[in-house]
């Protein structure tokens, strides 16, 4: 059984008329150019906060009362706990805050000069972690026994919030992704169903002479296809310098360097996740405007005998 | 064969009115048919009805050994492409050249390109539009779309032909020429229905003949015994049985 009216792949329905090159491409570029800023959105938010993450949690900050007060083990407080920072795994460094950084981290709440006011300032340490096998229960356990009243504190409160607005990002990227999918759907849809008015009597005589739904169907996929692709293309192309214009104003949160970026560094900067996600577009959109079509006319042709 | 027993046809069903009405009659394979009748009398109507361009609403038609009512609706297509269709008012493709729209059928059919190029080829050479076969229909006379539509109905040899007044177009050399056609498929084998208005083409080729009035048969024989027009429009169909 022939598979379509012509091995040639000539337009038998005058399709090429019924369905313009003009509006559905521009429109199937619009949603591509919209579902590509959706998914770059969504992986920046990731990226963001993954520095800030592996930011936030490589650091913890302690606390040591009275630190010049004589430990247990001999030496004062402070030192004490500096010698079991030092000696705990997978701390890179300690460093304890010098009175005058106490002082700026306080002058907020306590002024200019916090020591005139005779208070008990605790000793502060900041700690960068490498990573790689610290147990922080482990840590605040020993400090605790050995230097009582010693707190451990780490971000655990900002990451979970930080967590929770990423996933949120995300979602709404996923939302929009889903809009655009389903307004494409509908596009097609439309177009479809003007193309089938436009060529009835054509299809009527075709199905007549003995053409399968398959046939007419294939024939009506085939020409939203390409339109479909043509104007997901278009859309991708378009999205590009947006797409680089904003890594571009990004760069300096991820680098830490204010220094513009190349165009090549531009475009090493994208993840290769969002370059194959944004390669997916088109054949993706192909995809639903193959299915579309097919079940648009295939629906159609029901009413038919 | 054609079989029709007790077939009605009704358009919008169930609140439309019965174009057709408990129709019984048969049509051996390779026999042949006048369809006469005055307008309004349901030709057309029958017609549809055995190109598949709608189901009986009641009773069984069978086509070619399928039984109509019953079949799926893939099986259509198959059948439809044994059945040939000289439509009154032509009904072809526009946008294609004369020699696709003869091609139509034999490339729907899966034929060979070459195949298809000789036949139509062939069939373009026979109804005289050989130096016409990259015409448009618009750029087309009403005879030469109507050769084109009877070369289109023809090319693929179906084993049922209709017409709907095929020679209305034609001048006197061409109608002649198509009811030689006609008869020369009809002698291979071919099952051939002729619906027309014209008693002087059904004279000239007598035949058996099947006369509706209002929807319903009223005459299965002899054209040479069948009701002038003007009768059977004004007789009751009941007593018309």
């Amino acid at each position: 059984m022939a598979r379509s009216l012509r091995p040639s792949g000539a337009d038998d329905l005058g399709l090429r008329r019924a369905l313009s090159d003009r509006l559905l491409p521009l429109l199937v570029a619009a949603m591509t150019f919209l579902a590509a800023l959706a998914l770059a959105g969504s992986m920046a938010a990731e990226g963001l906060a993954e520095h800030w993450r592996s930011g936030a949690a490589s650091m913890l900050t302690v606390q040591v009362p009275s630190p010049e007060a004589g430990a247990a083990g001999g030496g004062s407080r402070a030192d004490t706990v500096a010698h079991i920072l030092a000696a705990t795994p997978g701390i890179e460094s300690s460093h304890r805050l010098s009175a005058d950084d106490i002082a700026a981290l306080l002058k907020p709440w306590l002024g200019e000069n916090p020591a005139s006011l005779a208070l008990p300032l605790p000793a502060m340490f900041e700690v960068r972690l490498n990573g790689a096998e610290f147990d922080a229960g482990g840590l605040a356990a020993r400090l605790s026994q050995a230097v009582p009243g010693t707190l451990v504190e780490r971000n655990g409160a900002w990451l979970a919030r930080l967590a929770d607005l990423v996933r949120s990002l995300r979602g709404c990227a996923a939302l929009a992704l889903l809009v655009v999918v389903f307004i494409a759907a509908a596009m097609v849809s439309l177009a479809t169903r003007a193309g089938l008015a436009w060529r009835r009597d054509a299809i009527e005589i075709v199905h007549g002479l003995g053409a399968t739904d398959g046939m007419i169907a294939g024939l009506f996929a085939m020409r939203i296809t390409l339109l479909v692709l043509g104007g997901a293309l278009l859309g991708l192309v378009v999205s590009m310098p947006v797409l680089l214009g904003l890594t571009s104003l990004a760069a300096p949160f991820g680098s830490g360097s204010a220094e513009p970026l190349t165009p090549a560094e531009l475009l090493r900067a994208l993840p290769p996740m969002l370059w194959t996600q944004l390669a997916s577009l088109p054949p993706i959109a192909a995809a639903i405007g193959w299915v579309t079509a097919q079940a648009t006319v295939r629906r159609w042709l029901g009413k038919l005998p | 064969m054609v079989k029709l027993e007790g077939v009605a046809l009704r358009y919008g069903w169930p609140s439309g009115g019965a174009v057709l009405h408990d129709l019984n009659f048969a049509i051996a394979e390779g026999g042949f048919r006048w369809l006469l009748g005055p307008s309004g009398a349901g030709k057309t109507s029958l017609l549809r009805l055995l190109t598949l361009a709608v189901r009986p609403t009641s009773g069984r038609l069978n086509l070619l050994g399928v039984a109509v009512e019953r079949a799926r609706r893939a099986e259509l297509p198959l059948l439809r492409r044994r059945i040939g269709t000289v439509f009154q008012d032509f009904r072809l493709l526009p946008h294609l050249s004369a020699f696709d729209n003869v091609a139509l059928p034999l490339r729907l059919a899966g034929r060979p390109e070459g195949q298809v190029r000789a036949d139509v080829s062939e069939m373009l050479r026979w109804v005289g539009l050989t130096s016409r076969a990259e015409a448009l229909p618009p750029e087309l006379s009403g005879g030469e779309q109507q050769r084109v539509a009877i070369a289109r109905a023809v090319v693929a040899r179906p084993a049922l032909l209709l017409a709907d007044e095929p020679t209305g177009n034609l001048d006197d050399v061409q109608a002649e020429r198509l009811m030689q056609l006609l008869r020369e498929l009809n002698r291979l084998g071919t099952t051939v229905v002729v619906a027309t208005h014209s008693t002087a083409l059904v004279q000239r080729y007598p035949g058996r003949a099947l006369v509706l009035a209002q929807g319903r048969l009223v005459h299965d024989g002899d054209s040479g015994e069948a009701p002038p027009p003007e009768a059977v429009s004004q007789h009751p169909p009941d007593a018309a049985r």
